[in-house]
């Protein structure tokens, strides 16, 4: 009696808790679970006609056969991986790098407008840097390419040519993102003891030994933190970045999964091998976030929630 | 620190200072140069003259923009999303960090909940059975399709979430003995004492649906509805679309058509469309770093 009365009282002070669940709850079920049920046409003859739901022709696997059998999946394959696995190295090491040379300025003031300057682009969408990286690169009259004429180097097609263009992407990348990546960094470092210093200081240590003694430990674990995260991306070519600035000429190393999936599904409606593409990526992706999560905790005890 | 600097120290903090502001300056460049470009003529532009002043200083482009392109269209829709999306995300983001943020004990079904939201980041759908539940749902073509797949944004929500539990209890205690309930706790303890992270989140809320293009573009059947992200990719990162744009020429567009070129006109539009994130760019410095951190990294 007194223990159901207590399991009453508990849920109303409860129930207010679940109300406020509700709309998210709602909105989650429909837009993302109903999606996930939609990759069911992955495995189906899928006729856009009938509807998501409605009398399609399951065919297994053949989808999938259909997709590896395809002779340009191999090297979008190797594209995402190389593309995005050159970005997580770079993206680790410039922020860090770069998180350690402004830690040396000492001028407060300098230091917040060197900030304020490299945050910048980091903020714009890959529309508008595509854009002004698009005149900026051109080989026809890009200020780059005016200032490397300027000092005797031809033109360089970075966008038009398949070598290039997957550094290209990498470096432009890198400019984008590297500022905001070391604020992460850079609020570590301030946690660091001062203490140490002055200990490091009194036994001789000059600033670079000081650096790699005391700086880069204390900082250690983030990095650590921050590479087994960057795991979970590696099927993450950057998709906005890519189909802004690509084009047919460089599709041999610059197409990866996701503008793939993209072409696949829109422009050549071929939904049902699309979603098999994107279901491959997805799958192959979760596990890669789960073994990245489970490292971090292991390693760091980071932990999402 | 007070000890003297060294001369290879002073060397060294020379150094760094020019290449830091080399750094800065590769950063800053395309931006001033875009700027430069919009202002120029046609002609310099085309012969790539033009690098961090304007040559053959002009208006024209701007005045393109402003008498012949859907420019301004897209414009407010882009508003129109910001206006409806972000209180959206945030009243969606509080009241579901708030619930999430109890222990076990004060909120049993706490962990399921939390995997509920949890999985979507886990496991994504894919494009096309995403777009095919947008479809059904009949929102193509309104602007509830760019607000409502998204509303909840679930990784600044275990931001808010974090930051939550990380109050101390005792303040909640209190609250609870002087008889709030949930709501009026939430309303008038956790919320107030939660505004630099929830500063971020509404930062972070609005340069996403700002910068957003890509569900304009699949889920707007009409120019006249996309977007200004979605706008600009079309007509300025694909410039043979303005050239196929200015086929049916009136005698507006004609008379601008010796004056500017798609990368002037470009330039010009690109540089419109960056103007709200220069101005709400000077907060987000200073809410980011610490709300983000507090929130997202535990140590």
């Amino acid at each position: 009696m007194f223990a159901a009365l207590k399991r009453k009282d508990k849920l109303i002070r409860e129930l207010p808790l679940y109300i406020m669940l509700i709309p998210a709850v709602v909105l989650v079920a429909i837009f993302s679970y109903g999606s996930m049920g939609g990759v069911i046409i992955a495995f189906q003859k899928f006729v856009p006609a009938k509807g998501m739901f409605g009398d399609q022709q399951w065919i297994g696997l053949q989808n999938f056969h259909t997709l590896f059998a395809m002779p340009n999946i191999g090297p979008v394959i190797r594209n995402t991986v190389i593309i995005a696995f050159c970005k997580m190295i770079a993206g680790i090491v410039v922020p860090v790098v770069f998180a350690l040379l402004l830690n040396e300025v000492r001028h407060v003031l300098t230091k917040r407008m060197f900030q304020t300057l490299v945050y910048l682009p980091h903020f714009l969408s890959w529309v508008i840097l595509s854009g002004i990286l698009i005149n900026v690169l051109s080989p026809t009259g890009g200020f780059v390419n005016v200032l490397l004429g300027k000092v005797g180097i031809q033109p360089i097609y970075f966008l038009g040519s398949p070598t290039a263009f997957p550094i290209t992407m990498v470096v432009t990348d890198i400019w984008k993102g590297f500022g905001f990546g070391s604020v992460i960094y850079l609020a570590s470092l301030t946690s660091i003891n001062p203490a140490l210093y002055e200990a490091a200081v009194i036994d001789g240590a000059n600033r670079w030994k000081q650096t790699l003694h005391i700086t880069l430990p204390g900082i250690s674990s983030m990095i650590v933190l921050m590479t087994v995260l960057g795991l979970a991306n590696i099927l993450n070519g950057g998709f906005d970045q890519i189909y802004n600035m690509y084009s047919p000429v460089v599709y041999s190393t610059g197409d990866i999964l996701d503008t793939f999936v993209f072409r696949l599904g829109i422009e050549q409606a071929q939904y049902a091998l699309s979603t098999a593409a994107g279901l491959f990526k997805s799958g192959v992706s979760m596990i890669f976030i789960i073994v990245s999560y489970y490292l971090a905790d292991k390693f760091t005890g980071y932990r999402v929630f | 620190m007070t000890i003297k600097a060294s001369l290879p120290r002073k060397i060294f903090l020379v150094c760094n200072t020019v290449f830091l502001l080399l750094i800065a300056f590769v950063c800053v460049a395309p931006f001033i140069n875009l700027l430069a470009v919009s202002f120029s003529d046609k002609v310099a532009v085309e012969a790539g003259e033009v690098t961090f002043f304007p040559i053959g200083f002009t208006t024209v482009s701007y005045e393109f923009i402003t008498n012949t392109s859907k420019f301004f269209v897209s414009l407010l829709i882009s508003l129109k999303r910001v206006a409806i999306g972000v209180p959206l995300n945030l009243l969606l983001i509080i009241i579901t960090a708030y619930p999430l943020s109890k222990s076990k004990t004060d909120f049993g079904a706490r962990n399921i909940f939390s995997w509920f939201f949890v999985v979507t980041i886990l496991f994504n759908a894919g494009l096309i059975p995403t777009y095919m539940v947008v479809r059904t749902t009949g929102l193509i073509d309104s602007v509830w399709s760019l607000v409502l797949p998204g509303a909840l944004p679930v990784f600044s929500m275990l931001v808010v979430m974090n930051y939550m539990r990380s109050l101390p209890k005792e303040l909640l205690e209190a609250a609870y003995i002087d008889g709030a309930g949930h709501v009026q706790t939430l309303l008038r303890v956790v919320l107030p004492v939660s505004l630099p992270t929830i500063a971020t989140v509404t930062l972070f809320s609005v340069v996403d649906h700002w910068n957003s293009w890509f569900d304009g573009m699949i889920y707007m059947n009409h120019i006249e509805n996309y977007p200004l992200q979605t706008y600009l990719q079309t007509v300025v990162v694909n410039p043979q679309e303005f050239m196929r744009n200015n086929t049916d020429l009136s005698g507006n567009l004609s008379k601008y058509l010796s004056l500017v070129s798609a990368r002037t006109t470009g330039a010009a539009q690109m540089f419109l469309a960056m103007i709200p994130i220069l101005l709400i760019y000077p907060y987000l410095q200073k809410y980011f770093t610490t709300g983000l951190v507090m929130g997202s990294v535990k140590e």
